[in-house]
C-alpha cells in the first residue's frame, strides 16, 4: 500500500516517469533504439533543470537505461547531485544509480567522499543505510582509506540495522585498503558476540571470508567459533562457521578430532540439505573419513546428484579406493540427461583409473563417443579420453599398441576440433615410446593411405591435423616401414594439395625422408632401375607442390625438387646415392620439455637486453625491408647454387653443422645419454607377450581394433598369472624386467600387471643446470595476498586509521549532535606552514586559500635548492586525544632525482615523533616515496602530545640522497616545526545560554592582556580570530564580543574581546 | 562471496543486475550476454549449477524469470539456491504475488529489497520479517517526505 501511494505521488508530478519510459520502450519494439535516444535527449533536458525532483526522476530513468545496456557514464555528476539531496526519496535513487553505474574507473567518485561521510553520520538510519549499501558497490581504495574510520565508528552504532551493514562493508574496505584490517579487527571480533543475531552473522561472514584466504592468522579465534557453532541454531551462520573450520583444520590437526562429533551430529540431525552438504565437505577436508558418501548417492534429485559427484571428487584425492568401488554408479551418470552431471562424472573417472581398469573405462567412454550427440560433449569426451590415458606420463597404460589404436579410432570422429590434440599424442607416443614405433608407423601409413577419408571436408574439419603427425612419423621412422614406396605414393597424391599449408609442408619434407628410405632399400637390393623410377616419380609429382600458394610448401618443394634432379643426374652416372641422401636426415630427434628453454639459467655476465651492435636507425631498417621481400620474389637466383654443391662442400657443411650443434646447448646431442640406453638393455625377451603377432590380423582399415586389444589383454593377464604360478612352483627367482622407469605408488596388484611391450618412456629433456623452480605457476597478483596480516600482534601506535585531513570540509554539518561520535571526536587542528628556501631570501610565507588558521611558520635556515617542503596540516587524531598528525608536502625543485629521504625530529618531553617499534629516538622515519624532478608528494607523521596548553617548536632534519648524472650526494635540510596552542582548537558553535552557564560555573581561569599595536576595524579583527584561531562568535554587542572554542582534549576556551583593547582569556 | 546476481526473462531480457565486484561496463555486458545464452540453452530438467570460468553459476527459474548468481569456488551452491528463493519470497511478500511486470515497472524497489537482503555479496539479514520491516519504514519515510513538500524531520518518523 505504501508503494502505491509513493507511485501515485510521483505520477502526479512528472510528465514522463520511469513507468512511462518502460511502457514507451515496450510500445516501440520496432524502433527501440530511436525511441530511447529521444528519451535520453529529454533526460538531458531534465538534468539541466534546477528542480531536484525532476533530476532524480531523470536519474532513475537513466538507471533503467543503464540496465538495458546504454552508456550513462556521462551523467555521473548528476547522479552525485541527486545523491547529495537532503531528501531520502532522492538520495535513495541517487545511491542506487551510483551503485549501478559507478566503478573504480569513474573519476567523479572522489567528489563523493564528503557527501558519503555526511550521510554516514546522518541521524537518520536510512540515510546511513543507503550510503553504506551504495558504498559497498563502488568503494575504491581512496574512498576506503578516507572512510575506514567513519565506518569503523558505525560498527558500534546504537542501531543493529547500521551495525550489521557497517560490519559487512568492512570486508570491502579491507580488500581495498588492507592497512585498515589490523586497527579494525578488535572491534570486528567484538561483533562476533553482538547481542543482535544479524550483526553477529555479519561478523561471522566477514571473518569467514578473511580466514578462507589466510587461515593461519585466524587460528586463535577457533575456540570462539567452536562455541558459536555449538550454540547457534541459525543455519546461515552455521554454514559459514563450518566452512571456516574447513579452512582452519589443515593448519591445526587437533581441531579435526574436536569437530567430528558436532559435525556428525549435524549431519544426522539437520534437515537442511545445504547445511548437510557443507558438513560433508568439511568432514572430507577435516577428518579424511568417508562415512556419508552413501547417503548422498541414494538421493536421486539432479541437484544433489551433482553435488554428490562433486564431493566424491574431493574424496577421490585422498581416498581413491573408496570411490573406485562406486565405479558403476559413476559410469551410469555418464548416461544422465544433464551435461554438467556427465562432465562431473568424467572428471571423477579421470581420477579413478588404474592399470587394471583403464582399458575397460576407456572402452565405455568410446561407446559414449559414438553415441554422443552434440560436438561439445563429444569433444569433451575425446579430450577426457586422452587426458585419462596420458595422465602422469602414461602411468596407467600397459599396452601402447592399444593406445595407438584408440587414437586412430578417434580420428574417425567427424567435426571434432581436437585434431591437433590427437596429433600431438601420436607424435608424443611415437617419439617417446621407442618400442612402439614399428606399430605406430604401420598404423600411420594406413592413415596416410586412407587420408581421403579424413580430408574429405578439410576446411571445417580439424581432424586432418592428424595427417601432420602421421606424415612426420612415417618419414622420421621410415626404417620401420614395410613398404615405404607405397606410403610415398600415398603422400604424393594430387588430393594432398587440398590440405592446409603447414601439413603439406610436412608432407613434402617427409616425402624426401621416405625417398631416402626407398633408395636405400633398392640399392642394397641392387635394383638400380627401380631406384631411378622412384626418382622419376618424385620429379613428376613434386611440381604440384612448387605451385602451392603457401610459401613454406613452395620453398621446401622447389628446394627438394632441385635436390632430386641432382640425384637423378648422379643416378644416371650409376653413382650410388642412397647413403648421402640418408645422411641428410641423420641423427635422432629427442623430445624437449616445454619449459626447457625457460629454465636455462642466464650465464653470468650476459646481459640479454644490451645491444650487440648499435641499434640501426629507423630509416635504415625501413630501407632494408622491401629489399628482402623483393628477393623472395625471385628465388631462382639462389637455386642453381644448391645444385653446384659438390660432395666436399656438403661434407664440410655437415661438419660445420655438427660443430655448431655440439656447441649449441639447446641441441640434443647424439651422445649416449642415460635415457637412450633402453633399447640395448637385455630383458626384452622375458616378456612373453611380445611374441603374439598382433599386427597382422588387426590391420584392417576402418575397423575398431582397440576392443580386440582388450580381449587380448585379458588373455595375456590370465596367461601371465598362469606363468607366474608356474614360476613360483619352480621357485625361480627370475624377475620380470620392470619396465617402468617412473615408479609411482601402485598397489601391489597393479604391479603384477606387466606391460605388453617393453616400454621405455623417454623423459623430456631439460637443460643441465635448469632451475628446479616452478614459480611460473604462482599467481603474483592475488588481491587477497594483501590481507595476509598477523592480527594477534598488538597494535602499534602508528597503526591508526587515517582520519580526516586538510580537505576543507569542516564547515559542513558534521558537527550534528551525534551521540555516538561526539564522545570520541576531536576536531582536527590545522595549520599551514610553508617554507621557502630559494637562494638567500628566507621568507615566512603564509598560505592563503584555506579557511584554516595559518600559524607561525618555521624557517628553514639552510640554503637549499633541492627540496621545498611545507607543513600544510597539523591536526588532532580522532581516535586519540594525545596525537596529532602532521602532513608535510615535499616538493622537488631541482632537476635531479631525490631518494632515500628520512625525516627526523628532535623530540621534546612534550611532543614526540611516533617511530616504528624498536627504533631509537635518533632514528628517522623513512619517507615512503622518492621524488623525480618537479614532483611533489605528501607524507604524514604522527606525534604524541602530552600537554596541549603550551606551544611547541621542534627542530628536525631531513636527510636525502640527490642522484645526479655524475653520482649521488647526501644532502640534509634542517627545519623547525611549530605547534601553537590554537592549532589544537576546534571551531565549535556555542549558544549564549550555554556560554553564560559556562562562565558562571567558575571552572575557568581568567587571564587578560592588552595589545596596543592593532589598528584594524573591529569586525576584521573578529573575522581574523575566527579564521586563524578557530573561534566562533557567541555574541557581539557593539565593540565587545564573546567568543568560544574547544580543544581536542575537551578544554573550553572563552574569549572576550573589547575594542578598547582589552581581550581576556579564560580556561 | 557472491560475485553478482542477474535476473532475466525467458526471452533473454535483463531485468535486474547487481554486481558485487567492480567491473567495467563492457566486461559486465560481455558476462551478461554469455551467461544469459548459456543458461537459457539449458533444458528444464538439468542441474541448477554449472561451472563457468573460475566461478560457479547457480540459477533457478521462477515462472518466466531466471535468477542467476555467480559464486566463488568454495561457496555453497545450496545456500545460494536458498538465497535466490528467499529473495523471491521477499519480492512476493512485498508486491503481493509478484510477477515479471512488477519487477519491470518497479525495478528500483526490487533493488532496494535486494540491498536490504544482501550487502557486498553476503547475506545481511536472514530474517524475512526484518528485511520487509526495513523496506516498509524506508518507504514510509519517502512517502511522508513526498506529501510534505517542505520536508519533514526524519526523527519524527523513526
Amino acid at each position: 500500500m505504501a508503494l502505491k501511494m509513493v507511485k501515485g505521488s510521483i505520477d502526479r508530478m512528472f510528465d514522463k516517469n520511469l513507468q512511462d519510459l518502460v511502457r514507451g520502450i515496450r510500445n516501440h519494439k520496432e524502433d527501440e533504439a530511436k525511441y530511447i535516444s529521444t528519451c535520453i535527449d529529454e533526460i538531458k533536458q531534465e538534468l539541466k533543470q534546477d528542480n531536484i525532483a525532476v533530476k532524480a526522476n531523470a536519474v532513475c530513468k537513466l538507471t533503467y537505461l543503464q540496465m538495458l545496456g546504454y552508456d550513462v557514464s556521462w551523467a555521473a555528476f548528476n547522479i552525485i547531485e541527486v545523491m547529495s539531496s537532503s531528501k531520502f526519496t532522492y538520495k535513495r535513487i541517487g545511491y542506487l544509480a551510483a551503485s549501478q553505474c559507478f566503478h573504480e574507473g569513474t573519476d567523479v567518485i572522489m567528489l563523493t567522499t564528503n557527501q558519503i561521510r555526511k550521510d554516514l553520520s546522518s541521524p537518520n538510519q536510512y540515510d546511513t543505510g543507503v550510503a553504506l549499501t551504495g558504498l559497498s558497490c563502488f568503494v575504491t581504495p581512496d574512498l576506503a582509506r578516507d572512510l575506514a574510520n567513519d565506518i569503523m565508528t558505525l560498527m558500534s552504532h546504537t542501531k543493529p540495522y547500521i551495525r550489521k551493514k557497517a560490519v559487512l562493508i568492512m570486508y570491502k574496505v579491507f580488500l581495498k585498503y588492507p592497512e585498515s584490517l589490523r586497527p579494525a579487527f578488535p572491534r570486528l571480533k567484538e561483533k562476533l558476540e553482538d547481542p543482535d543475531p544479524g550483526v553477529q552473522s555479519a561478523a561471522v561472514n566477514v571473518i569467514c571470508e578473511l580466514a578462507r584466504r589466510n587461515p593461519k592468522n585466524y587460528l586463535s579465534l577457533a575456540p570462539l567459533f567452536f562455541k558459536l557453532m555449538t550454540s547457534s541454531t541459525n543455519n546461515w551462520v552455521l554454514i559459514k562457521i563450518i566452512k571456516l573450520f574447513g579452512a582452519l583444520t589443515p593448519l591445526e590437526p587437533r581441531l579435526g578430532k574436536k569437530l567430528i562429533e558436532p559435525l556428525t551430529n549435524l549431519i544426522h540431525s539437520t534437515s537442511a540439505m545445504s547445511l548437510l552438504y557443507e558438513c560433508v565437505n568439511t568432514v572430507i577436508a577435516v577428518t579424511k573419513i568417508v562415512l556419508i558418501i552413501v547417503r548422498i548417492n541414494i538421493l536421486s534429485c539432479t541437484v544433489v546428484k551433482y553435488l554428490g559427484l562433486l564431493a566424491m571428487s574431493k574424496i577421490l584425492k585422498t581416498h581413491p579406493k573408496s570411490v573406485q568401488s562406486h565405479k558403476d554408479l559413476i559410469l551410469q551418470c555418464l548416461d544422465d540427461k544433464d551435461e554438467s552431471i556427465r562432465l562431473r562424472a568424467l572428471d571423477l573417472l579421470y581420477g579413478m583409473v588404474s592399470k587394471k581398469n583403464l582399458m575397460e573405462i576407456v572402452k565405455k567412454l568410446m561407446i559414449h563417443v559414438d553415441k554422443a550427440e552434440g560436438t561439445t560433449y563429444r569433444d569433451e569426451l575425446l579430450t577426457k579420453i586422452i587426458d585419462i590415458c596420458s595422465q602422469s606420463n602414461y602411468q596407467y597404460i600397459t599396452n601402447f599398441e592399444w593406445y595407438i589404436s584408440i587414437l586412430v579410432e578417434l580420428t574417425r570422429l567427424e567435426g571434432t576440433r581436437h585434431g591437433h590434440l590427437i596429433a600431438s599424442q601420436m607424435l608424443d607416443v611415437a617419439i617417446r615410446v621407442k618400442a612402439i614405433r614399428g606399430f605406430a608407423v604401420a598404423q600411420m601409413a594406413m592413415l596416410l593411405d586412407n587420408a581421403h577419408l579424413l580430408a574429405g571436408n578439410t576446411q571445417r574439419n580439424g581432424i586432418c591435423e592428424v595427417l601432420y603427425a602421421a606424415a612426420w612419423i612415417c618419414g622420421e621412422f621410415s626404417e620401420h616401414l614395410e613398404d615405404p614406396l607405397q606410403t610415398l605414393e600415398a603422400m604424393l597424391r594430387p588430393k594432398v594439395t587440398t590440405l592446409p599449408g603447414h601439413i603439406q609442408a610436412v608432407y613434402v619434407q617427409n616425402a624426401v625422408k621416405l625417398f631416402a628410405a626407398v633408395l636405400t632399400r633398392r640399392e642394397t637390393a641392387g635394383e638400380k632401375q627401380a631406384a631411378q623410377e622412384t626418382t622419376e616419380m618424385l620429379i613428376e609429382k613434386l611440381p604440384q607442390f612448387v605451385q602451392s600458394a603457401d610459401l613454406e610448401v613452395q620453398e621446401r618443394a622447389s628446394c627438394i625438387l632441385q635436390l632430386v634432379k641432382y640425384i637423378q643426374k648422379l643416378q644416371a652416372k650409376e653413382v650410388s646415392v642412397a647413403e648421402e641422401v640418408t645422411a641428410l636426415f641423420a641423427g635422432e630427434l629427442n623430445p624437449v620439455a616445454p619449459k626447457a628453454q625457460k629454465k636455462v639459467p642466464v650465464p653470468e655476465g650476459l646481459d640479454l637486453d644490451a645491444w650487440i651492435n648499435e641499434p640501426p636507425s629507423e630509416s635504415e631498417s625501413e630501407d632494408e625491408k622491401p629489399k628482402a621481400i623483393f628477393q623472395e620474389d625471385e628465388p631462382k637466383h639462389s637455386r642453381p647454387r644448391l645444385t653446384e654443391l659438390d660432395e666436399q662442400e656438403l661434407a664440410r657443411r655437415r661438419e660445420a653443422r655438427k660443430q655448431e650443434q655440439a656447441n649449441n646447448p639447446f641441441y640434443i646431442k647424439s651422445s649416449p645419454s642415460p635415457q637412450k640406453s633402453y633399447q640395448d638393455t637385455p630383458g626384452v625377451d622375458h616378456i612373453p607377450v611380445v611374441q603374439i603377432d598382433l599386427t597382422v590380423p588387426l590391420k584392417v582399415p576402418g575397423m575398431p581394433i582397440s576392443d580386440q586389444y582388450l580381449k587380448l589383454e585379458e588373455e595375456r593377464r590370465l596367461k601371465q598369472k598362469q606363468e607366474k604360478k608356474d614360476k613360483k612352483k619352480k621357485k625361480k627367482k627370475e624377475k620380470h624386467g620392470k619396465s617402468r622407469r617412473h615408479d609411482s605408488a601402485h598397489t601391489e596388484s597393479e604391479e603384477d600387471i606387466a606391460p605388453a611391450q617393453r616400454v621405455d618412456i623417454v623423459t623430456e629433456e631439460m637443460p643441465e643446470n635448469a632451475l628446479p623452480s616452478d614459480e611460473d605457476d604462482k599467481d603474483s597478483n592475488d588481491p587477497y595476498k594483501a590481507l595476509d596480516i598477523d592480527l594477534d600482534k598488538p597494535l602499534a601506535d602508528s597503526e591508526k586509521l587515517p582520519v580526516r585531513t586538510h580537505r576543507p570540509s569542516r564547515t559542513e554539518g558534521l558537527k550534528s549532535p551525534d551521540v555516538d561520535t561526539t564522545a570520541e571526536e576531536q576536531r582536527p587542528k590545522k595549520s599551514k606552514e610553508k617554507d621557502k628556501k630559494k637562494d638567500k631570501e628566507r621568507k615566512v610565507c603564509y598560505f592563503s586559500g584555506h579557511k584554516d588558521h595559518l600559524f607561525n611558520l618555521l624557517q628553514n635556515p639552510s640554503n637549499h635548492q633541492h627540496l621545498n617542503y611545507k607543513v600544510y596540516d597539523i591536526q588532532g587524531n580522532l581516535q586519540d586525544g594525545s596525537q596529532v598528525v602532521v602532513s608535510v608536502i615535499f616538493e622537488n625543485n631541482c632537476t635531479d632525482f631525490l631518494k632515500s629521504m628520512e625525516f627526523n625530529v628532535l623530540d621534546s618531553l612534550n611532543t614526540r615523533l611516533v617511530r616504528p617499534s624498536g627504533a631509537s629516538v635518533h632514528d628517522g622515519i623513512a619517507v615512503p616515496f622518492q621524488l623525480p624532478p618537479g614532483v611533489s608528494n605528501e607524507a604524514r607523521f604522527v606525534f604524541t602530545v602530552q600537554s596541549i596548553v603550551m606551544p611547541q617548536k621542534l627542530k628536525g632534519t631531513l636527510t636525502f640522497i640527490v642522484k645526479t648524472e655524475d653520482g649521488s650526494t647526501h644532502e640534509k635540510l634542517d627545519f623547525k616545526l611549530h605547534f601553537t596552542c590554537t592549532s589544537y582548537l576546534i571551531t565549535t558553535p556555542c549558544y549564549s545560554d550555554a556560554f553564560a552557564k559556562l562562565l558562571e560555573s567558575e571552572e575557568l581561569k581568567v587571564n587578560a592582556l592588552k595589545l596596543d599595536s592593532i589598528n584594524m576595524p573591529f569586525h576584521h579583527l573578529l573575522a581574523k580570530i575566527c579564521f586563524h584561531h578557530h573561534f566562533s562568535v557567541v555574541e557581539r554587542i557593539d565593540s565587545c564580543a564573546s567568543m568560544y572554542s574547544r580543544s581536542i582534549q575537551g578544554h573550553h576556551v572563552c574569549l572576550l574581546v573589547k575594542s578598547v583593547s582589552m581581550p581576556s582569556c579564560g580556561q | 562471496m557472491m560475485q553478482f546476481m542477474l535476473l532475466f526473462s525467458r526471452q533473454g531480457k535483463l531485468r535486474l543486475q547487481k554486481w558485487y565486484v567492480p567491473l567495467s561496463d563492457k566486461e559486465k555486458k560481455k558476462i551478461t550476454r554469455e551467461l544469459v545464452q548459456t543458461v537459457l540453452a539449458r533444458k528444464p530438467k538439468m542441474c541448477s549449477f554449472l561451472e563457468w570460468r573460475d566461478l560457479k553459476i547457480v540459477y533457478k527459474r521462477y515462472a518466466s524469470l531466471y535468477f542467476c548468481c555467480a559464486i566463488e569456488d568454495q561457496d555453497n551452491e545450496l545456500i545460494t539456491l536458498e538465497i535466490i528463493h528467499r529473495y523471491v519470497e521477499l519480492l512476493d511478500k512485498y508486491f503481493g504475488s509478484v510477477c515479471e511486470l512488477d519487477i519491470i515497472f518497479n525495478f528500483e524497489k526490487a533493488y532496494f529489497i535486494l540491498d536490504e537482503f544482501l550487502l557486498g555479496g553476503e547475506a545481511q539479514e536472514t530474517s524475512k520479517k526484518n528485511v520487509l520491516k526495513a523496506i516498509e519504514q524506508a518507504d514510509l519515510l519517502q512517502e511522508s517526505q513526498n506529501e510534505d513538500w517542505g520536508g519533514l524531520s526524519s526523527d519524527d518518523i523513526l
